[in-house]
């Protein structure tokens, strides 16, 4: 990878001093003579985002330092002035209340928090991970030609799968991503709770089954790093680990090639994979066309599984993952939300559970029932036809509109994030888009 | 120092400093002088109980998955009986505390026995209302919302019955040691328990039924 | 390492889901269980020769004097933290090894319980029963009162404690505990994803020591709103004793929610109900937010007494007044409220919206004003004082210093995007050790050093105190300051191989830092030994070896069973200073009959029966659950037909005991 090769952004950082510059001179002084030699990626990372979050933490230290350190320092000297042996030292064993000092140590945290809280405010605001970023670096915002590359997020047992709908491609393990240009990702979990974090890149967010995440982002420079789950998952959460690159425009395009030529033959991944858990690796050949039975098959637990590619994709694989209907004879989740909006369905309802049920009975019987599935699915498969089509739900998309003016952590263009689009269009077009069902994204 | 009526200057004699110091005659605490606030402490922590069982009924209530909903199975006639059977065993027992207030002993456990018997009756429209449901297939492993009804209603029903079965227990204590200051404050503290179910309930009955009916 | 799913799906009406395979193979397991069986049987053997067991039953098991509850409270907590530790020292080998593709010692199923384990523990069974019973022991003492308000309840909520610690011990030898992470999660805490025992012994364990938590809390509010020597109005409270009402009115404000949030968890696992289940309407994020209502204030609870401990041993060794009284006590207060407001912090990450996110964060913040205002009240006390290094006062500074780095990151991790990058990362693992090891254990050694000598009448060994101080403290910043480093280069908690080789130094650091903590724990235990076997050098006739400054130190050491033979009275602030700058002498006549509480057993036997009520649903074992259950009611009602619960001790026993005092002082020369 050269970096001559990124688009739109060249690597490093630009060498104007700006206050988070200095700052963060600052802070690699005071901080970070302790972590030279070591690869602190959380404060140098080579994504933008991962990077004003990097900053934010040099920015909040530093803040805080202004303050705990006159402490430390005076715990120290009054620990030592005022020893039994120094009787020199004056003492006072009835002075116990000044309103001034009193004023002081109320007030001087107090200020340092306001200060905190304003930065706090304000950079939660722009970072966000549902906002739609604004800016590709300090220098270069995003203009309207750029496209974001959409990427959907499924956290299996103990593995990821992503999706790029755009391409109609999908990996395993394997996360590769344009260099300089914006990334959206979609998030979901297959059965417990994950966290999507690539530390190179931007901040991490929650993989929850029956939930969408969001999460957005750019790549700054061409790298390889790594991604991982950090939220604990199970016995392979260990090995959950996936290579990522980022690359520039050209490998990319070419990289989208390759996985559709070598995706396309599948292979036994039982022997690609070291040690596979829980015999969960399937034994049938992985690759081709995911589609929703292949899909059934790589939900299966296994561990320390290799990258694995898929030249095609079955479309709106993942919004069936949301919905949790990916499963034939399974009502989605969406389609369930928009009965029970309407009243449920009666007592009519009641006995027909097999088509809900979605984990009741676990990884385990998972395996035995996908593989051999029973009469009462099929008997309910009908009903479940008559009742919705078995088509995953639209979501409602909840992404915040990145504000016009990039001047950053001012806090401004934030007042009415809904609003700040970037025309006209926008709004008309989230204003007529009526959401279909229910929405499932978390955003609590 | 803050403000004090003695200190070092003082000048009082050993005899004197000890009195000012010392409760030399023992004022002797009230018996269970604590009891009260305890139980009333305690009480609060149950009705924290329920405002996490309110709470998850406020979430799940309306996940129904595509199954029943309150106005497919409740039915109100059913509740208004149930409630006004619990509201009549807290009068009663209003009787039973007024009658203990006069040390009247016999008529005191017959208030009790009629409180049981309107909590009895409550706990018995309320199993066979649950019956009724689950017999029908509307069990609380059908939906968020049923699994969060069953919850609350039934972690209320639970309570009465740990009720019923302090209020046997003392009727028995009280016909063995009579209205004695030990018994009166368990009754006390019953009183407060009992009338705290009702509160609950009324919750329950609003927040439930009749919001999930109208 | 690839494990062989086994199939513990059998179940037998007389023994439920328990059978052979029950017993854990595992040969570190197996050499563990052989270890304790034979230490168990040795001091069975030994209680048994030397006819020890009336004694203890008598005397301890069946008391109901907060004195020996908090001591038994104390040593619940010590033998706890050996458990707790040794599972540290356990994940920090793991974690030295597994690199360069060594799968280290541990295997997932092996490993992900002991990190479960530990969390659990240290919380619930080392921190919690060294909080409660040093808050048993000293606030009756402080408030000059006989006992606790509800004798009997404070020996059931000890038992109810301890219950749920055997349980936990259990799930060592019998069956497996939970490998969810120590606050159990669903999804993967459902019945789907963790079928068999552990996370059950994770609720029973959690709910039957919830329930002893809650009901110490009920009491202990009562005990100081109602029980305070008159004059002791509450700005003439000692700092302690108002700490600990905060923390017991956060007990019993928080705990019911865990109990609400176990029994769901509960109901989801036997009954199939669905309140956090993916399917069926259910909502795992309701789990989260619920138990974070419990959680945080969890974390003050641990702290806020510490933080009393802090301020009475400060004031005492610098010879002070405390700087600020009124302001410690708002401080107090204002964290007590604002802990309610900040749980969502511990869950920026999953998908909240930026101005929940950001009132989370800034609410979270402001915490740290009072919490900081109390760090300057502890520095104005030592400001102009004649501070006196002994080793409370060494725990005291080493605190200072070291919560303070603990706080900042904390607040750093308040910031949400900083958050984003940080949470579940080392960095996070370093910064709660930071403020539980840096405030509530130094607390924990600071108030063992100084109540010591009160508890048992001698002083604590210093020389194996130092060794145990100087190995303790920088022990901590090697075994934690490597997971700062850790956390900043993106490593995640939790882990049980690594694959980056540059990581294996930190971790090696760590292990260091953990075999010097190791240390420090052993040099502690001989202290104890070293003190109690030369106690006669160690000796305080006095009562007061501290110059202190609180009622306590006014009553002899050990106190006798009734603390006070006439109830003190309160004219000011630092009441027994005040006592001796007015040059007040104990009366030594004129001795009257004192009311006291009778031990009792059913307190031991009701928390035997929960024990079994919880090992029985933790097996399916529904005949035996069935029997604890009704055992459980039945012997609570006919404990309530007794009601000769009480005694008077009679006016010559007291006017000897403190004859035998008088003569103590005078030998003393006091």
């Amino acid at each position: 990878m050269h970096p001559s090769e990124s688009r739109l952004s060249p690597p490093g950082r630009p060498l104007a001093p700006r206050p988070t510059r200095i700052l963060r001179l600052l802070g690699a002084a005071g901080l970070a003579t302790l972590l030279t030699g070591c690869n602190t990626l959380v404060l140098n990372p080579s994504g933008d985002v991962a990077r004003q979050q990097g900053d934010l933490v040099v920015v909040a230290t530093l803040l805080m330092l202004l303050i705990v350190v006159p402490v430390m320092l005076a715990v120290v000297i009054f620990a030592w002035r005022y020893r039994a042996s120094n009787k020199d030292a004056p003492y006072e064993p009835d002075w116990d209340h000044s309103t001034q000092l009193e004023l002081l140590i109320w007030a001087a945290p107090l200020l340092i928090i306001i200060c905190l809280g304003a930065v706090t405010w304000t950079s939660t605001h722009l970072l966000d991970p549902y906002r739609a970023i604004g800016r590709i670096d300090q220098d270069t915002k995003i203009t309207r030609d750029m496209t974001p590359l959409e990427v959907e997020v499924v956290a299996l047992d103990w593995k990821w799968l992503f999706i790029y709908p755009e391409q109609g491609i999908a990996t395993v393990n394997e996360l590769v991503v344009p260099t300089g240009r914006p990334l959206n990702f979609r998030i979901t979990a297959s059965s417990v709770m994950n966290s999507f974090y690539v530390p190179a890149m931007a901040g991490q967010i929650y993989a929850m089954p029956g939930m969408e995440t969001r999460l957005h982002a750019v790549m700054n420079e061409n790298v390889e790093s790594f991604g991982l789950s950090a939220n604990y998952s199970g016995a392979g959460f260990s090995n959950m680990r996936f290579k990522m690159r980022a690359v520039s425009d050209a490998d990319f395009g070419k990289w989208v090639g390759e996985v559709k030529t070598t995706g396309a033959t599948p292979q036994q991944v039982a022997q690609l994979s070291e040690m596979p858990l829980h015999n969960g690796v399937s034994p049938r050949p992985m690759g081709g066309n995911l589609d929703r039975a292949a899909y059934l098959e790589l939900e299966k637990p296994s561990e320390k599984v290799p990258a694995i590619r898929f030249a095609t994709v079955e479309p709106k694989l993942f919004d069936a993952v949301v919905d949790m209907c990916v499963e034939p004879g399974k009502m989605c989740m969406s389609e369930m939300m928009a009965i029970d909006a309407r009243g449920g369905l009666g007592k009519a309802g009641i006995r027909n559970v097999q088509m809900l049920a979605y984990d009741k009975t676990g990884r385990q019987a998972t395996l035995a029932s996908t593989g051999n599935p029973n009469e009462a699915v099929r008997r309910e498969l009908a009903w479940v036809r008559a009742l919705c089509e078995q088509m995953p739900g639209q979501v409602r998309d909840s992404t915040v509109k990145a504000p016009d003016d990039l001047r950053s952590l001012s806090g401004a263009g934030i007042a009415a994030p809904q609003s700040i689009g970037f025309g006209k269009e926008d709004a008309a077009a989230v204003s007529s888009a009526k959401p279909a069902h229910v929405s499932l994204i978390s955003r609590n | 120092m803050t403000a004090t009526t003695i200190n070092a200057q003082s000048n009082l004699s050993p005899d004197q400093l000890r009195a000012a110091f010392y409760e030399l005659e023992e004022h002797h605490h009230p018996e269970g002088g604590s009891t009260m606030l305890g139980f009333w402490i305690y009480l609060m922590s149950d009705c924290l109980i329920f405002a996490m069982l309110f709470a998850a009924y406020g979430v799940l209530g309306g996940n129904l998955a595509a199954g029943p909903g309150p106005k497919d199975l409740f039915d109100l006639k059913l509740i208004a009986l149930n409630t006004a059977m619990l509201l009549f065993s807290s009068i009663t027992y209003g009787f039973a505390m007024l009658a203990m207030e006069k040390n009247d002993r016999a008529r005191t456990q017959l208030w009790l026995l009629v409180t049981a018997a309107f909590g009895a009756a409550f706990l018995f429209i309320e199993l066979y209302e649950f019956s009724h449901l689950i017999h029908e297939g509307a069990t609380p492993m059908r939906s968020g919302f049923l699994t969060a009804f069953f919850s609350l209603v039934g972690t209320h029903g639970l309570h009465v019955t740990f009720g019923l079965i302090w209020l046997f227990t003392l009727v028995i204590q009280i016909s063995k040691k009579g209205l004695i200051p030990a018994n009166k404050r368990r009754l006390m503290c019953l009183s407060l328990f009992w009338h705290f179910l009702d509160v609950i309930w009324i919750g329950v009955f609003t927040f439930v039924y009749l919001m999930g009916m109208l | 390492m690839a494990i062989e799913a086994v199939d513990h799906s059998h179940w037998s009406p007389l023994l439920g889901r328990l059978w052979l395979d029950a017993i854990p193979q595992d040969p570190i397991v197996l050499a563990t269980f052989v270890a304790v069986a034979l230490g168990g049987v040795a001091l069975v053997a030994a209680l048994t020769y030397f006819k020890l067991w009336g004694y203890l039953w008598k005397e301890w098991f069946t008391s109901v004097d907060h004195k020996k509850i908090g001591i038994m409270y104390m040593i619940l907590g010590l033998i706890m933290l050996l458990r707790g530790f040794a599972d540290a020292v356990m994940m920090r080998i793991q974690q030295a090894m597994a690199f360069n593709g060594s799968e280290g010692y541990l295997n997932a199923h092996h490993f992900d319980q002991i990190f479960t384990a530990h969390g659990v523990i240290m919380i619930f069974f080392v921190a919690m029963p060294f909080v409660t019973g040093l808050m048993n022991y000293v606030v009756p003492l402080q408030i000059g009162a006989r006992d606790v308000s509800f004798p009997f309840l404070n020996n059931f909520s000890f038992w109810m404690t301890t219950a749920g610690a055997v349980l936990v011990m259990m799930s060592l030898f019998i069956g497996e505990f939970a490998q969810t992470g120590w606050l159990a999660y669903p999804p993967l805490s459902n019945l789907a994803y963790s079928p068999w025992v552990g996370v059950d012994y994770y609720i029973w364990a959690l709910q039957i020591a919830g329930v002893g938590t809650l009901l110490s809390g009920v009491n202990l509010i009562c005990t100081i709103v109602k029980m305070r020597a008159p004059g002791m109005t509450l700005m003439r409270m000692p700092v302690f004793t108002w700490t600990s009402l905060c923390t017991n009115i956060l007990i019993v404000a928080a705990f019911p929610v865990l109990t609400a949030v176990m029994t769901m968890l509960t109901m989801d696992r036997y009954l199939g109900f669905n309140f956090f289940s993916n399917d069926f309407g259910g909502s795992p994020m309701m789990y989260v937010n619920l138990i974070w209502i419990w959680g945080h204030p969890e974390v003050y609870i641990l702290i806020l007494p510490l933080f009393g401990v802090f301020s009475e041993v400060t004031s005492t060794f610098s010879g002070k007044r405390l700087f600020g009284y009124s302001s410690m006590v708002y401080a107090t207060l204002v964290i007590t409220i604002l802990s309610y407001l900040v749980w969502l912090h511990h869950f920026f990450t999953m998908g909240s919206g930026a101005s929940v996110n950001s009132f989370f964060g800034i609410t979270t913040m402001v915490i740290s004003i009072p919490t900081g205002a109390k760090l300057f009240n502890w520095l104005f006390t030592m400001y102009r004082g004649r501070i006196r290094y002994e080793l409370p006062m060494m725990w005291t500074v080493a605190f200072m210093l070291t919560f303070t780095v603990g706080g900042m990151t904390g607040v750093l991790l308040a910031v949400p995007p900083a958050d984003f990058v940080l949470h579940n990362s080392l960095f996070l693992i370093a910064h709660f050790h930071n403020v539980i090891i840096g405030g509530v254990l130094f607390g924990l050694f600071a108030a063992i050093n100084f109540w010591w000598p009160k508890a048992f009448g001698f002083k604590l060994n210093q020389f194996w105190g130092k060794v145990s101080f100087w190995l303790w403290v920088p022990g901590f910043w090697f075994a934690f300051m490597p997971l700062y480093i850790l956390g900043l280069m993106g490593v995640t908690r939790r882990m049980r191989v690594f694959d980056d080789p540059s990581l294996q130094i930190w971790f090696l650091i760590a292990g260091f830092g953990a075999a010097m903590i190791a240390g420090g724990i052993g040099a502690m235990l001989i202290q104890f030994a070293v003190s109690i076997w030369k106690r006669d050098e160690l000796r305080d006739e006095t009562g007061d070896p501290w110059n202190g400054r609180t009622l306590e130190w006014s009553t002899s050491s050990p106190p006798p069973e009734y603390n006070f033979a006439f109830t003190p009275i309160i004219q000011d602030l630092d009441a027994y200073d005040d006592m001796k700058r007015c040059g007040v002498t104990r009366p030594v006549q004129g001795f009257l009959p004192i009311h006291m509480p009778k031990g009792t057993g059913t307190g031991i036997i009701l928390a035997g029966l929960s024990t079994v009520l919880g090992f029985a649903m933790i097996w399916y074992i529904w005949w035996l659950a069935a029997v604890a259950f009704l055992g459980i009611i039945g012997y609570a009602i006919f404990h309530t037909f007794n009601y000769d619960r009480d005694y008077y001790i009679p006016a010559e026993t007291v006017a000897e005991t403190e004859a035998a005092r008088t003569r103590q002082l005078e030998a003393a020369g006091a």
